[in-house]
């Protein structure tokens, strides 16, 4: 596995516009189709981090210190499926939209990669013949279109905002596995955040842990499990419950 | 039982933050109330404070340009456009807040049974609403007003029968969303009458809503006595009433063109403190 | 549960969308009959003898007699409100004018195409500069260009129409000479041309509600997480504006115009008496100061009728246009 970092942040601050402070000092690397798990409970900031990545912070947040270094495009797949898609837009077109824009395609050829798109994340081949609209389609399907959304971007770095959090169990366990498949295939790197530590450790190979704004533990995913140096990760440890087997390190493999 | 509101920082007003400060806070209230009552003092104080009559016709100077002597010029009977312009504010702004007392009323009283009720009774009222909406708002003020006779006696009769369907409606959606809150059903498993849930508990918590929507409507209800009134149908002259000011003078447009601009000025001046009114209170309201 | 390979049937939907339909027609069948009703009594509820308003004060009892009997007032209640269902239904009419003994039916007809070009012109005028207004003030939230435009329905809440409509005649008209100071002209340019101030007066009293609300709407639609999406994707800022912002903030434009149609309607009768247009809000005044209770009577049922057939027909618009309302949640 290479080890050129794709991504380098260093002490990255945001601020509101109220003067509070909602990420501090927030470094980590992330290197060539590493993945990494970013964990913490809501409001700790790790959504926020990954929208400064991405630089698109909401109304009314700064980025008030620290650098942001980025060697690849990043695209995002967030949390709520159905929100993230336009009501009122026909799904294929929403795909072949960001193909178009992004490589650069004509409009039929660009319609065709999104459809091969469709078909690697597993959406039915009958999207070709008849397009449908985001409230036609379930939780998991709606979450396979954004995420194709983010392929079209050909990304080096793949944002996951909490993707499963809002989808039902067992839809959760077959789109993680796709964009584990997904990322072996296709090779990007990938932050992973999620407030779900067994996703995390499932997903990734390394782990930071997140409260109140600032990174209390980065390590690999077994060092961080296995030895917890902060309180507030041995906490999260303990409120999972049964830790999942793990696969040995490094090797990317989800599930079994 | 005490009465529940959803505004509780009406009742637990400390002696630290008063009514008067809050005003104070809430600066388009404070605009719209000043705005409102340099003009209702004007119009209360205007006998003393100009020397001319209202109706007394001068025909050596008339359509005379603004002056030192007549501030806003003369119209074409040579009355002085300023007092003619106050006196109509009195006349326009007491019909204005007279015709609104009823229609308020019956309006908030229909909404709230409509609202509590529901079934047959809010789709008896609602039909009725419905049917009324149909007709263009200026249409039904313009027959009515006309059938039951020009001059002021129409204007009542007209907003008696078409000025509740506003506070109706709002009122009705706010006492639907109440009945399905938890305090209002508690009341009802304890035992309280539908009268007494409506009276008690239901009017303390949509009267601030409707006072809010009765600011904007009487600005659409001056501007309806305004058209009435320039349309021939409303207040018959002499009497000062900017609609027929303004009616009377567009056949002037080209010479002497303040004589319609200025009393519409007037109209837009108290549609606007109305309106700051009406923002200023909802947000006191909503608010601390 | 869902599998990826399958999806969601859309013909579940067809069921509910036909029975919303058959409710929203009945419901303004219903409307229809209290309008008409409604109507009937508007003459027979207000205080004064109908013929005695016509004839004057000191007409002869036999004048007056005779005034019924032409109104069919001689006849009782019941029997009267037969004639008239009877005559609407089978001829459309309320009965012919007192002055020119027409029918109302044709009397209207003669006058509605001005008046229905004019409201036509007022919509398109006020949808374009509601849409560009909004545009601006919710793309520019909070700032110099945001707060004018915000303050802008303060200030037109307390505008008579027909007092904006004398502003723009003495200012375009009589000054800068762009406009004709009334009337319509000849041929089709001719009347777009005479009509396009009139428009622009109607469509006024139009704006500040629809900008209003549609602010408000692309705002909600502009911080909604499909434009991150959008944004995270690098699609350039005027395609996510014009092709999905707008699009939709469409919809609610659309139903709220259906909801003010009434109001266009009669602002547009006023309006015409500004710019001394034949349409029917001429026909009213006239037919208002003849004392002509029939031809008021046609003129109020075609109004209120088509503001309830437009509302349906944009209700229905809107519920065929949004894909939401067509498959299963």
């Amino acid at each position: 596995m290479a080890t050129t970092p794709v991504l380098e942040i260093e002490d990255l601050t945001l601020t509101a516009k109220t003067q509070e402070v909602l990420v501090k000092d927030v470094s980590f690397s992330l290197n060539q189709g590493e993945s990494l798990g970013l964990v913490g409970e809501s409001g700790s900031g790790k959504s926020l981090t990954l929208r400064a990545v991405l630089g698109l912070l909401p109304r009314g947040i700064e980025q008030t210190g620290g650098v942001i270094r980025s060697a690849a495009d990043s695209a995002m797949v967030f949390q709520d499926p159905r929100g993230a898609l336009d009501p009122l837009c026909p799904v294929v077109k929403q795909v072949a939209e960001v193909v178009y824009y992004r490589q650069r395609l004509s409009r039929k050829a660009s319609r065709a990669a999104a459809l091969e798109l469709l078909h690697m994340l597993g959406l039915p081949d009958s999207l070709r013949k008849t397009d449908r609209y985001p409230g036609q389609l379930s939780g998991g399907q709606c979450q396979r279109i954004v995420i194709a959304m983010a392929l079209a971007c050909k990304p080096g770095i793949l944002l996951c905002d909490e993707p499963t959090t809002a989808l039902d169990v067992t839809v959760q366990k077959q789109i993680m596995e796709t964009v584990g498949r997904l990322q072996q295939e296709l090779g990007f790197a990938m932050i992973f955040v999620t407030h779900n530590l067994a996703v995390a450790a499932a997903m990734c190979s390394r782990l930071a842990v997140m409260k109140k704004g600032e990174i209390v533990e980065q390590g690999s995913t077994l060092s961080v499990l296995q030895e917890p140096q902060n309180p507030y990760t041995q906490m999260l440890i303990n409120s999972v419950l049964p830790v999942p087997e793990l696969a040995p390190e490094g090797s990317g493999v989800l599930w079994t | 039982m005490k009465t529940t509101t959803i505004y509780p920082e009406l009742q637990t007003d400390g002696p630290k933050t008063t009514l008067l400060r809050r005003i104070l806070n809430t600066p388009s209230l404070l605009a719209g109330s000043i705005m409102f009552a340099v003009l209702i003092l004007l119009a209360v104080f205007i006998p003393y404070l100009s020397p001319y009559d209202p109706t007394e016709q001068n025909l050596s100077a008339f359509l005379q340009p603004p002056s030192a002597e007549h501030w806003l010029g003369t119209d074409q009977l040579g009355r002085d456009l300023f007092t003619r312009l106050i006196y109509a504010a009195r006349t326009d702004l007491t019909i204005m807040v007279l015709a609104e007392i009823i229609p308020f009323c019956t309006g908030i009283f229909l909404g709230m049974v409509a609202g509590y009720y529901g079934k047959w009774v809010d789709n008896v009222i609602t039909l009725i609403t419905d049917t009324f909406i149909a007709f263009p708002f200026y249409l039904i003020v313009i027959i009515v007003a006309f059938a039951s006779g020009a001059g002021q006696r129409g204007i009542y009769i007209t907003f008696i029968l078409v000025g509740w369907i506003v506070f109706a409606r709002v009122v009705r959606g706010l006492s639907a969303s109440f009945r399905e809150q938890e305090w209002i059903a508690s009341a009802r498993t304890l035992g309280l009458s539908g009268p007494r849930i409506i009276l008690r508990h239901l009017l303390p918590n949509v009267l601030p809503q409707a006072v809010v929507v009765l600011m904007t409507d009487m600005v659409g209800l001056l501007v309806a006595i305004v058209t009435l009134g320039y349309l021939g149908i409303g207040i018959a002259p002499p009497t000062p009433d900017w609609g027929t000011m303004i009616a009377d003078g567009q056949s002037f447009i080209s010479t002497a063109w303040w004589l319609s601009a200025v009393p519409g000025f007037a109209v837009v001046y108290t549609g606007i403190a109305l309106s700051l009114v009406g923002d200023g209170l909802a947000d006191l309201w909503r608010k601390k | 549960m869902m599998m990826p390979g399958k999806l969601q049937g859309s013909a579940a939907g067809n069921r509910t969308s036909y029975s919303w339909l058959t409710a929203a027609l009945i419901r303004a069948a219903v409307v229809i009959l209290c309008v008409m009703t409604a109507v009937f009594f508007l003459i027979r509820i207000v205080p004064g003898d109908p013929a005695k308003m016509i004839l004057g004060e000191y007409s002869t009892p036999e004048a007056i007699a005779a005034m019924h009997h032409t109104l069919g007032l001689d006849l009782p209640l019941w029997e009267q409100f037969i004639r008239f269902v009877k005559l609407l239904f089978t001829s459309g009419d309320t009965g012919n004018s007192i002055v020119s003994g027409t029918s109302t039916r044709v009397l209207i007809a003669e006058r509605a195409p001005v008046t229905m070009l004019l409201i036509g012109m007022a919509c398109v005028i006020a949808i374009v500069i509601a849409l560009l207004l909004a545009t601006v003030a919710a793309t520019n939230k909070d700032k110099l260009a945001d707060h004018l435009i915000r303050i802008f329905p303060a200030i037109t809440l307390g505008m008579p129409i027909f007092w904006v409509g004398i502003l723009f005649i003495m200012l375009l008209s009589v000054r800068l000479r762009w406009f004709p100071v009334g009337g319509v002209g000849e041929g089709w340019s001719g009347m777009l041309y005479s009509l396009t101030l009139p428009a622009v007066t109607v469509a006024f009293s139009q704006i500040p509600t629809l900008v209003r609300s549609l602010r408000a709407q692309m705002l909600e639609v502009l911080e909604s997480d499909f434009v991150v999406t959008l944004r995270a994707a690098r699609i350039p800022g005027r395609v996510i504006l014009f092709k999905h912002v707008l699009r939709n903030s469409a919809l609610p434009t659309l139903m709220l115009l259906g909801v003010n149609i009434s109001y266009l309607i009669g602002g547009t009768l006023v309006v015409e008496q500004v710019f001394g247009i034949k349409g029917i809000g001429s026909l009213l005044f006239t037919s208002i100061s003849n004392r002509d209770f029939p031809v008021i009577q046609g003129i109020a049922l075609y109004c209120a009728v088509s503001v309830v057939i437009i509302s349906l027909l944009v209700e229905i618009l809107a519920k065929w246009l949004d894909p939401r309302t067509k498959g299963t949640r």
